[in-house]
């Protein structure tokens, strides 16, 4: 299938214009998550949301994707409130007690669902999607609730924009502003449920919480903004969504909801890497500049200090530099290598063989040293 | 003597082990105090529960008779610069402006005004050439003296800091207590976590030994003495050796 299938194909379209919503969606929630050291409570809720489908299941007796949501939607709620009263009444961390309730809820969900499955006669087929995802069978009335939904989110999150940042950089600074932090959190923690019972379809329980954190931690690669963080956060998530659509479509047997999540996961480690400023290799580069510039001050700090000690027009051979303050020795042919540099620079200065400190280089090491100092 | 904060019979718990028990405190207007102890005798406890963040078991705190919330906007509050993330997508400016949130109350945008208002505050604390900086590329005496500016933002009659000096350099330590001596100067008070006793004598007026119980409190001539200091450190020697 082609590129214009998209346009043309009409439930490809639709499956598209979904993921691309879901994308978008967790990405903006996705941000407040990981800025808050929280990504883990993705994990634990979409986990948790599984029982909520089989029980809605059971009660209602119909794969009406609505019941079956708002039973994710409560069991999803439900974990991260059990998580925040043990903490609150116990000596256990939040990450362990996200842990717990991520593996009670998603056990409780799998034997729900092999129960299910063992119901004659019944309807089951299809709930066990709701692992993995089925893209496949989004319709247009899901994809119109998911506009909804992610329209609301979107609204709630620029009404609360100061409010949600501060509560993100500093919760103590936000209580004392008049923004009680429990209700804060209370939103924020229903908005990231609600997106991600939105995701379940989609993307399953399983895999929907690198939706929450992969397009968020993509986008800090890039930005020092959080407004851009949030912007760029989305667009990330819904590319991933749109290119997961159609690599899935146009190969047999690639399930949708998994490629997108390979996607976004690519989309985060190359930005993990390549971004400028935060990126590993452009770190790199700047801490091998560093130590380059470390090594000829501790050179130029040699001479400095010998200097000093003397007259200060004192000239000092290779064999003296060499053998001066033991700490730091570099062999004779990097250290005349290194004054070379030195010398190119202005900051040393050789006559007959021997090595002179300039006034530049008097300059350089005192701000260095002060630097130091700060 | 006019008191802007008076506690009463305050007790805090964590998972029912007392941390503070049974504070009577007073502080007048006007004072620049320390409240010294050992480490954890309960000093950022007893501020964090003033300010309403922690719920004691019992007692109250009330501001010039009122209780927090009425009195909540005349209230400055400077966190411990280690209870944030650094590395927050923000800016100097961004973060000093935070100062005018609860005076803007929910919804509004901070504006032009807003941004003047942190302006200046910056320019107080030596920070004005750091506005557009990004919060992450601060030393920790930046980083201390942007939380100052986003305190004196909140125009408050009263302030709280926790910890203000740890880990600052010495330029900056001097820039702190000047700014704390001339906020007193016009009529603030100003309430400080201290761990250094030796400058205790020095830069402030007022000051509370504490250790989980109020040991002393009251003029630093008066009260800050071998006898008290023994009281306020020496359960914990104890404790060590029991």
């Amino acid at each position: 299938m082609s590129l214009i299938n998209i346009f043309s194909d009409y439930t490809l379209r639709t499956v598209a214009l979904g993921s691309a919503l879901l994308g978008a969606m967790s990405g903006v929630i996705g941000t407040y998550a990981v800025l808050r050291k929280q990504s883990l409570v993705g994990d634990a809720v979409s986990h948790a949301a599984l029982p909520g489908i089989g029980i809605a299941f059971l009660l209602t007796g119909s794969k009406n994707i609505e019941w079956l949501l708002l039973g994710a939607f409560i069991s999803g709620w439900l974990s991260i409130y059990i998580v925040n009263i043990i903490i609150k009444h116990s000596r256990v961390k939040y990450d362990s007690a996200l842990g717990m309730m991520l593996s009670v809820f998603f056990g409780l969900g799998l034997v729900i669902l092999t129960y299910i499955q063992k119901i004659p006669d019944s309807n089951q087929a299809g709930l066990e999607g709701f692992l993995f995802g089925q893209a496949s069978t989004l319709l247009k009335r899901d994809v119109i609730v998911m506009s909804i939904v992610g329209g609301a989110i979107i609204i709630i999150v620029a009404l609360l924009w100061k409010e949600f940042k501060l509560l993100s950089f500093d919760p103590e600074f936000c209580q004392v502003s008049g923004f009680p932090k429990e209700k804060l959190d209370l939103i924020l923690t229903t908005l990231i449920v609600i997106a991600i019972v939105t995701g379940l379809q989609t993307v399953g329980v399983v895999l929907m919480s690198a939706m929450i954190i992969a397009p968020a931690v993509a986008a800090r690669q890039w930005t020092d903004k959080l407004s851009v963080m949030v912007i760029l956060s989305s667009v990330f998530g819904g590319l991933s969504g749109v290119i997961g659509t159609i690599i899935s479509s146009s190969t047999r047997n690639l399930p949708t909801g998994p490629v997108i999540v390979v996607i976004i996961s690519a989309i985060s480690i190359i930005s993990l890497f390549i971004a400028p400023g935060r990126g590993i290799i452009w770190r790199r580069m700047r801490d091998k500049k560093n130590k380059k510039r470390l090594n000829r001050n501790i050179i130029l700090n040699n001479i400095y200090n010998l200097s000093t000690e003397g007259n200060g027009t004192q000239g000092y051979s290779l064999e003296d530099l060499s053998i001066s303050k033991g700490d730091f020795n570099f062999p004779i042919n990097t250290l005349e290598k290194e004054l070379e540099n030195l010398e190119t620079l202005d900051l040393v200065k050789v006559k007959d063989k021997k090595w002179y400190i300039t006034e530049k280089g008097i300059n350089e090491i005192e701000d260095f040293r002060g630097g130091l100092g700060e | 003597m006019e008191y802007a904060v008076a506690v009463n019979d305050l007790t805090v718990a964590y998972h029912k082990k007392p941390v503070l028990w049974d504070i009577d405190l007073e502080i007048p207007s006007g004072v620049l105090m320390a409240i010294v102890g050992p480490n954890g005798a309960g000093k950022s406890t007893l501020i964090k529960t003033m300010l309403n963040m922690i719920k004691p078991v019992t007692g109250e705190t009330r501001f010039w008779g009122e209780v927090y919330e009425k009195q909540r906007k005349n209230i400055g509050y400077v966190p411990q610069r280690g209870s944030v993330d650094w590395d927050f997508p923000t800016n100097v400016l961004d973060v000093v402006t935070m100062g005018t949130y609860g005076e803007l109350g929910w919804f509004k945008r901070p504006g032009k005004k807003e941004k003047e208002i942190a302006i200046r505050a910056l320019e107080k604390v030596d920070m004005l050439p750091f506005a557009d900086r990004q919060i992450s590329q601060l030393s920790g005496g930046q980083q201390q003296r942007v939380f100052l500016a986003r305190a004196l933002v909140q125009n408050a009659d009263i302030y709280f800091m926790d910890e203000p000096f740890q880990g600052v350099d010495a330029k900056t330590e001097r820039a702190i207590i000047s700014l704390l001596r001339e906020l007193r100067s016009i009529g603030k008070t100003v309430v400080v976590v201290h761990h250094d006793l030796q400058t205790v004598e020095e830069y402030f007026d007022w000051v509370t030994l504490l250790n989980k119980v109020i040991i002393a409190s009251g003029p630093v001539e008066k009260v800050f003495n071998e006898e008290n200091l023994m009281k306020a450190y020496k359960s914990k020697v104890d404790k060590l050796f029991s």
